[in-house]
């Protein structure tokens, strides 16, 4: 257990690094951030005293090392943009995007592990058929649509749920959040369902194929001939077989979803990161990209560590002690 | 049926059945597939009394396992029972519906199939299968199932049952393994088990500490047992009577020393020919020239005939059915007036 901490701590920080590097790396290519911070006018006394604020003025090493230990207390510096502090905007927009991809993400396996799990063992069915193609159509509705879709139906027509913003917030030490207050919860549900039903059919077509799979196995067959019956055979036995995939896919997702919600935050407004994303790089604005490039980095990394302590969870066999 | 009270160890079976473990009468299993219905079983029958071993043995194919998953009511779609009678332990099983069938499953019936590396859920302990089990099948509370788990590791020869029922299926070996399926088989102390291929998995040193393991419950408990396998060595070692199946039929049946010293069906003097010694495992079903025709591609008449020295007209034309022949039963002209 030590040894796979150790091992999985040191294999952290390479990937850290290494995204630091390529996030340092793009502060060089895209060109010297004096220019791009001061105007035409400025003189070069107020350009040298901006360059050695910034740090400029120092050996390339120096400067890779002194963005580590920054990046590393949670000093990304400041935006070229609108001179705030980077980190302080960024958990601004975090909890947003955080709380709206998780709530899709719950969405999702709630409703798709049923539906996958019904499809599969209802597969000669008119209604387990009708789902799976339901699904080929979810998988391929690009976002927006579903999003201007649900908008349509839910705000204008029936008017029951607003169609943009985040509602109210409430502050919880730097963190806010909209789930504890009602408008805030009747907000999130559009862009969740929205952000959520691509990933209901992934979850939908992944825990079906691999119920067929774990269905056939010798188990199954064995806990059928024991009297076993078939509700605990469905969701116990076969289905805990399924869930490994299906976690590996679920974190993978919210990863991409934190990085990629952007399409969804900018039809509902949704003041996420996707937001503060697509702004820096119109604005070139650097350390934001920078500092969006680490926190992802970090996010994917956690979402593995927890992705291994939920394997060793559910499979005794990658529990390290064994006698 | 009531639910079976939990025999002790040291009382076994006090309360003698008078009807038989397993009955089945007139069986026949078909597949329907686009290319016409295969008749993978074809008129079996065969009789298993309480206490008593009964060896179903046979080439690849021959419709032994099919057989038993018939009896389980655990044949996979398409196959199906289009024929014939199924009793277990005096109850007509056979026209059960699948509600039915779960509950007399394990309870009345048991199974032990041939692998036993894949038939443990590896994802939970062998205490919780053993307790899911029986608490299926009993009224006991959690703690009383746990009692009685402990009981059956201990009554299949697993040491350290204490610190095993913690233990996940990864955690013991093939031989163990084995003997915890068939713990879980037992627990409902079921009057019939199907074993099928118990050993045929196993190393060959573990394969007689199962089939012996196997015969002393079999007569402690007055289970009746039906035991398929391909090798003649389990059978003269384990069973009580023979029945010796080719393509989907019972060929000779009949009790395991005649049927081994004085084969009465070609098929079966071919069998037994092909054995050096019935003490060398060796696998030797396959010896007899020739195979077993497919099941689409079945001759008319006997279904031997292509390969029996002593095949005439009539066995092209006509197929035999049992009849006594000699101390067993066989289904053969030679014993009926003649291939002619
Ligand atoms: N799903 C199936 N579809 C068609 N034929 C099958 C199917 N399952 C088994 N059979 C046929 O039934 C026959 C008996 O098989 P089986 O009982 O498994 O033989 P064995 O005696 O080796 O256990 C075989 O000829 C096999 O081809
Ligand atoms: S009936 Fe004819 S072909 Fe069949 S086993 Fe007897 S002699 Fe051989
Ligand atoms: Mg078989």
């Amino acid at each position: 257990m030590l040894a796979f901490l150790i091992k999985r701590s040191a294999n952290a920080v390479f990937v850290m690094l290494s995204v630091s590097f390529i996030a340092f790396m793009i502060f060089r290519f895209v060109g010297d951030p004096v220019d791009l911070m001061l105007n035409e006018q400025a003189t070069q006394a107020q350009r040298d005293e901006l360059r050695i604020r910034l740090g400029l003025d120092e050996p390339f090493i120096m400067q890779f090392g002194t963005f580590v230990s920054n990046a590393a207390q949670g000093d990304f510096g400041i935006s070229f943009r609108n001179q705030q502090d980077v980190l302080g905007m960024i958990s601004e927009r975090f909890p947003a995007t955080f709380e709206l991809v998780i709530v899709a993400t719950i969405i999702s396996l709630v409703v798709g592990i049923p539906l996958g799990v019904i499809t599969a063992i209802r597969r000669q069915t008119w209604y387990a058929e009708a789902m799976q193609f339901v699904s080929i159509i979810g998988v391929s509705l690009p976002s927006f649509v579903v999003g201007i879709g649900l908008i349509l139906i839910f705000s204008v027509w029936l008017g029951w749920l607003p169609a943009f913003g985040r509602g109210e917030t409430v502050q919880l030490g730097w963190w806010s959040t909209g789930l504890l207050t009602h408008s805030g919860r009747m907000s999130i549900i559009l862009p969740a369902l929205s952000l959520s039903l691509f990933q209901i059919t992934l979850v939908m077509r992944l825990v079906r194929a691999e119920m067929l799979e774990v269905l056939r196995s010798d188990f199954i067959k064995f806990a059928r001939a024991r009297g076993i019956p078939a509700r605990a055979i469905h969701f116990r036995h076969a289905l805990r077989n399924c869930l490994m995939p299906v976690v590996t896919m679920t974190a993978m997702q919210i990863g991409g979803l934190i990085a990629f919600a952007l399409v969804t935050e900018t039809v509902f407004q949704w003041p996420g990161m996707g937001l503060l994303f697509i702004q820096a790089v119109t604005f070139v604005d650097v350390p934001i990209m920078a500092a969006y490039l680490c926190i992802v980095a970090l996010i994917f990394v956690l979402l593995n560590t927890i992705v291994d302590i939920t394997y060793a969870m559910i499979d005794p066999r990658l529990r390290g002690a064994e006698k | 049926m009531m639910l079976q009270p939990v025999i002790s160890m040291d009382s076994p079976g006090t309360a003698p059945a008078p009807a038989p473990a397993l009955e089945v009468s007139n069986l026949t299993v078909e597949f329907p597939t686009k290319r016409g219905v295969l008749t993978a079983i074809d008129d079996v029958s065969m009789r298993i009394e309480p206490g008593e071993i009964l060896g179903v043995v046979g080439e690849s194919g021959a419709g032994k396992s099919i057989t038993g998953l018939a009896v389980l009511g655990l044949l996979e779609s398409p196959g199906r029972i289009t024929g014939g009678k199924i009793h277990v332990g005096g109850r007509r099983v056979d026209t059960l519906g699948e509600d039915e069938l779960t509950k007399v499953r394990g309870r009345e019936m048991g199974a032990i199939f041939q692998d036993p590396l894949t038939a443990l859920n590896p994802l939970f302990s062998i205490g919780a299968q053993l307790v899911e089990t029986i608490r299926r099948h009993t009224d006991l509370g959690k703690e009383a199932a746990r009692a009685r788990a402990l009981q059956l590791l201990r009554e299949v020869g697993i040491p350290a049952p204490d610190e095993r029922l913690k233990q996940y299926p990864h955690q013991f070996s093939g031989g163990m393994r084995q003997r915890v399926v068939i713990a879980l088989a037992l627990a409902a102390e079921p009057g019939l088990i199907i074993a099928d291929e118990p050993t045929t998995a196993l190393d060959v040193s573990i394969q007689a500490q199962i089939t012996a393991l196997l015969r002393r419950l079999c007569k402690e408990h007055r289970t009746g047992i039906m035991l398929v396998t391909h090798d003649m060595g389990v059978i003269a070692e384990t069973a009580d009577r023979v029945a010796v199946m080719y393509s989907g039929r019972v060929v000779e049946t009949g009790r395991v020393e005649d049927v081994i010293h004085n084969p009465q069906h070609p098929y079966t003097r071919g069998l037994m020919a092909a054995i050096p010694s019935l003490h060398d495992r060796v696998e030797t079903l396959t010896q007899i020239d020739g195979s077993m025709p497919r099941l689409n591609a079945r001759p008319d008449g006997c279904a031997f005939n292509p390969r029996c020295p002593n095949a005439g007209p009539r066995c092209r034309r006509d197929r035999p059915d049992l009849v006594t022949a000699g101390p067993s039963l066989a289904a053969c002209f030679l014993h009926e007036g003649g291939t002619q």
